[in-house]
């Protein structure tokens, strides 16, 4: 694991941590959408907290898939997990929210869980699908 | 009656996230690191061979459909349920579905990672 592949699974973990939170605010400044109303939902874009949520989902998803090209699914998710606690501190120190000693008791699992996980591999050999053979490999545009 | 609606959603959001992931999984698995393909070509070209893998364009599919079953599932039962329930669930399916299908050596410690993970999740959201 090199300093790049960390900083691309912190990536993962601060981007949904922070998409979410600005989606959560956004959506109650936008307020409740009912069923009959529905169509309201595609003007809620148009709130800059749900589009600066939307665009923080975005940067996650191209971390995300790009930490999966590396590493394992069962490596990659529990590792990112930490974007719960994450989530749970910007709920109590931004959005005011309580945390229970029952939510404490969960943060400290899924870190126990982060820390078990990552202290293996990243990639196990199983689990390596066959590549692009070479002469798929030498692309259009691909600098020598 | 209604019962049965939240967890037949809340299983739909589970097998369809957890097929999300294995297929995205297993596409970015085959395009291989993305940064060291970045270094050899343009990011153009990196972009197009993800979106030209078919597994990539059914997993975006597989989580769209996993979103809009946990709004179902939202529509019928609370959030307090549905969310560390759906997320807990996927954590634990994840694990069985991976080494499953992508063959990927889910040991011990990784069991015992998504076990916790998923304990604390459902924790935090109750």
């Amino acid at each position: 694991m090199t300093f790049r592949k960390y900083l691309v699974l912190g990536g993962v973990t601060l981007f949904a941590a922070l998409g979410d939170s600005l989606l959560s605010h956004g959506m109650k400044e936008v307020g409740c959408i009912s069923l009959p109303h529905w169509s309201s939902i595609l003007t809620a874009v148009l709130n800059p907290w749900v589009g600066l949520g939307i665009a923080f989902l975005l940067f996650f998803f191209v971390s995300y898939t790009t930490a999966l090209s590396w590493a394992d699914l069962t490596y990659v998710l529990p590792a990112s997990s930490l974007g719960y606690v994450l989530l749970a501190v910007i709920a109590r120190f931004w959005l005011h929210e309580q945390i229970t000693p029952m939510r404490w008791i969960g943060i400290l699992l899924i870190s126990a869980g982060v820390g078990f996980v990552t202290q293996g591999p990243a990639l196990t050999a199983d689990s390596r699908a066959p590549r692009f053979k070479e002469s798929e490999a030498a692309l259009p545009g691909t600098r020598q | 009656m209604k019962h049965a609606y939240t967890w037949g959603a809340i299983a739909m959001v589970v097998l369809a996230s957890t097929a999300g992931d294995i297929l995205l999984a297993h596409a970015m698995k085959r395009v291989g690191d993305v940064g060291e393909l970045w270094r050899q070509t343009c990011l153009w070209t990196v972009a197009t061979r993800i979106l030209r893998t078919p597994s990539f364009l059914l997993g975006v599919l597989m989580m769209a459909v996993g979103f809009y079953s946990l709004l179902f599932a939202l529509s019928w039962a609370d959030v307090s349920l549905v969310g560390p329930a759906s997320a807990s669930l996927t954590f634990v399916a994840n694990a069985a579905a991976a080494k499953f299908f992508l063959h990927e050596r889910v040991d011990h410690r990784r069991w015992t990672a998504a076990l916790f993970v998923a304990a604390g999740v459902a924790l935090l959201a109750a």
